[in-house]
């Protein structure tokens, strides 16, 4: 790589002061964001901006594979000066989101952007005369053409997003989805709620299905901000929460789709299985979910050798009935025929879109937090990425069976080779302060994807600013781009087999 | 086919036989005793993420707690969180424990619109909306209708449209962003129609309740029939609160 030298380069997890990161003007910022985006190795984990007392200060933080960390470098745009700047969009499109945000915060005008509108309608928008009624929604004019307007209220018990679909006859021209409808302003709540406590409470109710994923993000940032160093065994239990939720959740992903592909002997057994792993997520920590589980600097509920019988017992139980379900499932030639060549998403089109996780992986896009920048538990016990090529909707279906089994073999492993003993953990540390004037990164491997958080203090250790990026942010193009040419009936396997989030996007 | 039968049989019979007496172990975290023991009251207040803690008289307010656990971490000499899930209610007071009592939780009988014991007991029709929740109490509603849970037996079910539908579940702390929605969805419902609260967020806001970003003025114009706390409630809770709340105790 050409880059120059000079540049921060920061590991997953660390902090470092915020004098430290690179100021360049907006020529070097976008020459050098465009460079480093060209290799296949980089992408954007962040790009954000926050109000500082002389103007606007703008990061973008880029992972990058191959040397295992993450580039740091700053913008700024001062008051008084013109808030309009060419849009680095049409050079890689993945920046397409990050930027529509800056605009609808702060009314800085990319020009070139060619789809500069709202992302979610937030509180403290700079355009508060824009409702979310509002919302410029793209239109063909035809008398071929129709258009099917769904949501916010959807048909069932899922959260709210609105979808508008042009078609022609059965087949999809253009989808464009709306989000917004779930927003909380949970950012501006992570500045107003000054106890380390209640911003623990809130990371869990960043998105309910991702509760370890963004609570153990958000942990991880907190202790290097106020450089708290947490024991190996915290470190692994975070790990084995984790993957015990992707096992959870891609459990009941693959019943949902059952349920659209009209197998129900497939969607009962899988949403029996999912049950047996939520339940033991309880008798840990008394939530089904996981809240209350991951605490900063600590936790309450230790794992121990109890609970390691406990749910070898769970898995076993699990395991068996898994593998017969899914032979029978994964061969059933409607299910085959009903996801087969559907939705598809090509690796050039993956590379292009940004896309992270799960929706990465399945057209043969590496993009795996654990292995690129790992954790300690994911350095200790390493774990393997599982592509499909195809990128249509069996590959996303197939991936999660493939993601089950290997999670479930590295949780064997990790059982088998680790003492859990309760000596080894720690309680929850609240008090201590954050170091002032830094910035620090964090980033997860959630069931969907990475998770970023990034936060920065100010001269005083108060939390200035805090940025949560959830890996929907980046996935939702690629559902978008998965139904073009798709019969409008077959979006509801196209939308389960991603299963993005609502409140993790809107925030 | 045989296969098929095979997993049928291995399966059996998977459903809970009597949701009203299953037994819940530690460390799940039901209804909280608070016992009459001298700590540092205060230091319970300020402890509290949610502010569910108030003094003088001492209590825990259901409707705001997010059952973390913190306080009886902290002085377990004072809270206890016992297994009790049966904590809905339709009056909002009642999810308030105060110190040295330990019956459980239930219904003002006095309170329910006899409308809903007549006409709801033997088949409830709902529509649930979420309007701002973090997908957990959804995650759990669904969780209602499932293999294991079957609320459905008791003729209770979630369905597509507001037309059909005998009452609103909301979830979530009520976004600005959604509070049209909700209000068009709740209007489309026909009367006799009942509103239940499920989740701490929907109840009182939980750690939202000071977010510019919410507006739960929705709230100011309907009668709510149960209140349904937890983050998020077990689905033991939702459902034996919904069956108090059609059938009474005994139903």
């Amino acid at each position: 790589m050409t880059a120059p030298s000079l540049l921060l380069r920061i590991k997953n997890g660390q902090s470092v002061d915020l004098k430290a990161i690179p100021v360049l003007n907006y020529d070097e910022f976008s020459d050098l964001a465009v460079l480093l985006l060209k290799e296949e190795t980089c992408h954007c984990v962040s790009y954000y901006a926050f109000k500082q007392e002389n103007g606007l200060k703008f990061i973008m933080a880029i992972a990058d594979d191959s040397q295992h960390d993450v580039i740091i470098f700053s913008h700024h745009l001062l008051n008084g000066s013109q808030f309009e700047l060419p849009s680095l969009t049409p050079h890689i499109f993945a920046l397409h989101i990050f930027e529509r945000e800056i605009h609808e915060n702060f009314g800085v005008k990319f020009t070139n952007h060619p789809w500069l509108k709202p992302v979610r309608f937030s509180q403290n928008r700079f355009n508060n005369d824009l409702k979310i009624n509002d919302y410029p929604f793209y239109s063909i004019k035809s008398d071929e053409l129709h258009e099917v307007g769904v949501g916010p209220v959807h048909a069932g018990i899922i959260e709210p997003g609105h979808f508008r679909f042009i078609c022609n006859g059965e087949n999809v021209l253009h989808l464009e989805i709306q989000l917004g409808w779930q927003h909380r302003g949970i950012e501006q709540l992570f500045l107003d709620k000054k106890k380390m406590l209640q911003r623990n409470i809130l990371a869990e109710n960043i998105a309910g299905d991702t509760v370890i994923g963004h609570t153990s993000t958000f942990a991880q940032l907190m202790e290097s901000l106020s450089d708290i160093e947490i024991t190996e065994q915290i470190q692994i239990e975070r790990a084995l929460a984790l993957e015990l939720e992707r096992i959870a959740i891609h459990t009941g992903d693959t019943a949902a789709l059952c349920v659209d592909a009209a197998y129900y002997l497939g969607a009962n057994v899988f949403g029996i299985l999912r049950t047996g792993i939520i339940n033991f997520t309880q008798s840990w920590c008394g939530n089904r979910l996981g809240k209350s589980l991951i605490r900063v600097g600590g936790t309450h509920s230790s794992f121990t050798e109890d609970l390691k019988q406990t749910l070898l017992n769970v898995l076993a139980a699990y395991e068996k009935m898994y593998i017969e379900m899914s032979h029978l499932t994964y061969r059933l030639p409607s299910v085959q025929n009903r996801f087969d060549n559907v939705g598809n998403i090509s690796k050039n089109q993956a590379h292009l879109l940004g896309t992270v996780g799960l929706s990465a992986r399945m057209s043969n896009v590496m993009r795996d937090i654990r292995i690129s920048h790992p954790t300690w538990a994911y350095s200790s016990f390493p774990i393997e990425t599982i592509m499909t090529l195809k990128g249509d909707v069996f590959a996303r279906f197939l991936l999660k069976r493939k993601e089950i089994k290997r999670s479930v073999l590295w949780i064997h492993n990790l059982l088998d080779n680790y003492n859990f003993d309760s000596s080894k953990t720690k309680k929850p540390i609240y008090s201590k302060p954050l170091k002032p004037d830094s910035f620090a990164i964090s980033l997860t491997e959630g069931w969907r994807g990475e998770i970023c958080h990034c936060a920065v203090t100010d001269d005083k250790g108060e939390l200035l600013h805090y940025k949560v990026k959830d890996p929907s942010m980046h996935n939702w193009k690629a559902l978008e781009i998965s139904l073009r040419d798709v019969e409008i009936s077959d979006f509801p396997i196209n939308n389960k087999s991603y299963n993005l989030s609502y409140c993790g996007h809107d925030l | 086919m045989f296969k098929e039968t095979k997993i049928l049989y291995q399966n059996g019979k998977q459903y809970i036989p009597d949701l009203r007496r299953v037994v819940l172990k530690p460390p799940y975290r039901g209804r909280p005793e608070i016992s009459s023991a001298q700590v540092d009251e205060h230091a319970l207040e300020e402890l509290c993420p949610l502010g569910a803690i108030s003094r003088k008289p001492f209590c825990i307010d259901l409707g705001k707690c997010a059952f973390c656990g913190e306080c009886a971490y902290a002085f377990p000499e004072k809270i206890k969180f016992t297994t009790d899930y049966k904590i809905a209610s339709n009056k909002r007071d009642h999810l308030k424990i105060y110190e040295g009592i330990s019956t459980g939780i239930v219904i003002d009988e006095h309170s329910i619109n006899p409308v809903i014991r007549k006409v709801f007991s033997k088949s409830l029709k709902l529509r649930q909306v979420s309007a701002g929740g973090d997908n957990s109490c959804e995650w759990e509603l669904n969780a209602c209708g499932n293999a294991n849970f079957d609320m459905g037996r008791f003729g209770i079910e979630f369905l597509a449209s507001p037309r059909h539908a005998d009452g609103i579940v909301v979830t979530g702390p009520i976004s600005e962003n959604m509070a049209e929605a909700l209000k068009i969805t709740y209007d489309a419902i026909p009367d006799p129609k009942i509103v239940i609260l499920c989740g701490v967020d929907a109840i009182s806001g939980g750690i939202f309740s000071d977010s510019k970003a919410i507006n739960r003025s929705f709230l100011n114009d309907v009668h709510i029939d149960l209140f349904i706390p937890g983050n998020p409630p077990h689905p033991l809770t939702i459902i034996n609160g919904i069956l108090d709340l059609t059938r009474g105790k005994k139903g």
